[in-house]
């Protein structure tokens, strides 16, 4: 029997030393094979959505969900085992985000994307990060507080956007007769607010604060009315890959498990460096525990 | 690629309506653009060409000016900073009241910027003329404007059709431009139709196909005028 032993030991050593390798690799993940050939992981980033990406005083893409995204890219050099990856921002719109994760150029998009049902035909998305909904802001003494307001007036809406689907669907709900002017992005619609071409401009609440902290006289706008939507954000991955996919959520289940997400989230938004001042609210709050899965 | 196709999206309601909107609107805006691009620049060419200093100067610094600053950088300058410069009311007026602004803008900037283009044409075709028939003309005792009329735009006009063709395409691929200031024109039906059904590829796969049948469609029609009213050995015929 003696003599079996070291055959056996070395047989156990190549089935261990097989094993890291296993925990070293894609795996049957079309994306970590993909960022293991290329060397370089792709990441989708916005331009105004502040705070959550946007371009800050440098040229490096900033903001919540960049953040959150770079703790995905952490793990994601841990699987690969390659720490000499490098990270690609590739900016992205309302209109190419899914496209570009459907083709492949990027593979995470880390901006301010509602998760809804009609885009998961296309694309899958990781735990929710923040929940928003669509309201108006407009000039203060507009006399606009709700959509009915509006009526006989112009609103702007960012193309692409679940706002715009949401307004649209209001004004005909409610049989208002408003004139919907589209922009390209939101900085676009907030210079058709400023030079008064538009009465209001609608997005997300959280979005329009942004926007709103960062103009030149944050005091002379307003955002108001009740949500004409409901909008959780969450981080854009592409479809079917789960093993990716569930790379991404333990990261985020371990955020939220162990605090650091909330620490994230005050970094940002609690007053956040553009003074937006929003606390975390009690819905988000919740939505972090519950999406705190267990190990 | 992780993509779920659909073509069946371009045939049903209301996406197919979506894109016969925007073809209308692609081709309302293309044709009033090419109608300020032709006559300005018409105009622009003689004046190009004429013997008065003056008149060249003005027509020189136009086409200067308005073919060396990109098109969407012209777009966004009428359509934001534009309405700026004026008196309140009027300003007010340019970018509310009027009708349609968005596409009234995106006509006057195509057209202004287009035209610069045919002006250049216009100059290179009476240049082409030549400067005996000119000579020839006055030596009969037309006088200026007579010459233009009856010996050098009848020539140049007949010269330029294959250039001028060109154009006439470019405006319409050029449209697309407008959709940055909010013209809902065919791409930008097309994106809204990738909104609102994240069917990207098949929609913009459908106006490429819509672009190409209509400058395809422009490009017979010209065909057929140019050989109709050719100058016999001014234009190559292959």
């Amino acid at each position: 029997m003696k003599k079996h032993i070291i055959p056996s030991l070395l047989v156990g050593a190549l089935v261990s030393l097989s094993a890291m390798q296993v925990h070293a690799d894609a795996g049957d993940s079309p994306t970590l094979k993909r960022i293991d050939e290329r060397g370089q992981i792709s990441i989708g980033h916005r331009e105004t959505s502040i705070p959550f990406s946007y371009i800050g005083d440098g040229s490096e893409p900033i903001g919540y969900s960049i953040d959150i995204c770079m703790k995905i890219v952490d793990a994601i050099k841990v699987q690969l085992g390659n720490d000499d990856l490098s990270v690609k921002f590739v900016p992205v719109t309302g209109q190419t985000r899914i496209p570009l994760i459907a083709n492949g150029t990027i593979d995470l998009e880390c901006g301010s994307t509602t998760n809804n049902l009609t885009r998961q035909k296309q694309v899958e998305y990781l735990s929710t990060t923040f929940i928003t909904g669509t309201k108006i802001a407009s000039k203060n003494g507009s006399g606009i507080t709700e959509i009915e307001d509006l009526n006989g007036k112009i609103i702007g809406l960012s193309s692409g956007t679940t706002n715009e689907r949401a307004i649209k669907a209001a004004i005909e709900t409610l049989g208002l007769d408003v004139k919907v002017v589209p922009v390209k992005d939101h900085s676009q619609g907030w210079l058709a607010l400023d030079t008064d071409r538009i009465d209001a401009y609608g997005s997300d609440d959280v979005l329009l604060y942004g926007l709103i902290s960062k103009s030149k006289d944050p005091s002379a706008y307003q955002v108001t009315g009740r949500y004409l939507s409901f909008d959780p954000y969450a981080i854009m991955v592409p479809r079917n890959d789960s093993t990716f996919e569930r790379l991404g959520r333990v990261v985020m289940s371990d955020l939220m498990r162990s605090g650091e997400m909330e620490e994230i989230y005050t970094k940002w938004f609690v007053p956040g460096p553009t003074n937006i001042d929003m606390p975390l609210s009690a819905t988000l709050k919740t939505a972090f525990e519950i999406q705190a899965l267990p190990k | 690629m992780n993509y779920n196709w659909d073509w069946g999206i371009l045939f049903r309601d209301p996406y197919i309506g979506w894109l016969a909107d925007g073809l209308f609107w692609t081709l309302s805006l293309s044709l009033c653009a090419w109608i300020i691009a032709f006559s300005l620049g018409s105009v622009l060419g003689i004046m190009r060409t004429s013997s008065s200093g003056l008149l060249r100067l003005v027509a020189t610094i136009y086409v200067e000016l308005f073919r060396n600053i990109p098109l969407l950088v012209q777009l966004f300058l009428w359509y934001f900073v534009f309405p700026e410069l004026l008196p309140d009311d009027a300003g007010r007026w340019v970018k509310r009241e009027m009708p349609m602004p968005a596409l009234s803008t995106a006509i006057l900037g195509i057209g202004l910027y287009t035209a610069s283009r045919v002006c250049e044409q216009v100059r290179s075709g009476i240049d082409a003329v030549g400067i005996g028939q000119r000579n020839a003309g006055k030596a009969i005792g037309m006088s200026e404007p007579q010459v233009y009329r009856h010996v050098l735009l009848p020539n140049a006009f007949r010269i330029i059709i294959p250039p001028l063709t060109s154009e006439f395409l470019t405006i319409f691929k050029n449209s697309s431009l407008a959709l940055t200031i909010g013209v809902v024109e065919l791409t930008a039906m097309t994106r809204q139709i990738e909104e609102y059904t994240f069917q990207g590829f098949e929609a913009f796969t459908a106006a490429t196909i819509i672009y190409s049948v209509v400058t395809f469609t422009v490009m017979l029609i010209m065909r057929i005028v140019e050989r109709r009213i050719r100058v016999p050995g001014m234009i190559s015929t292959n």
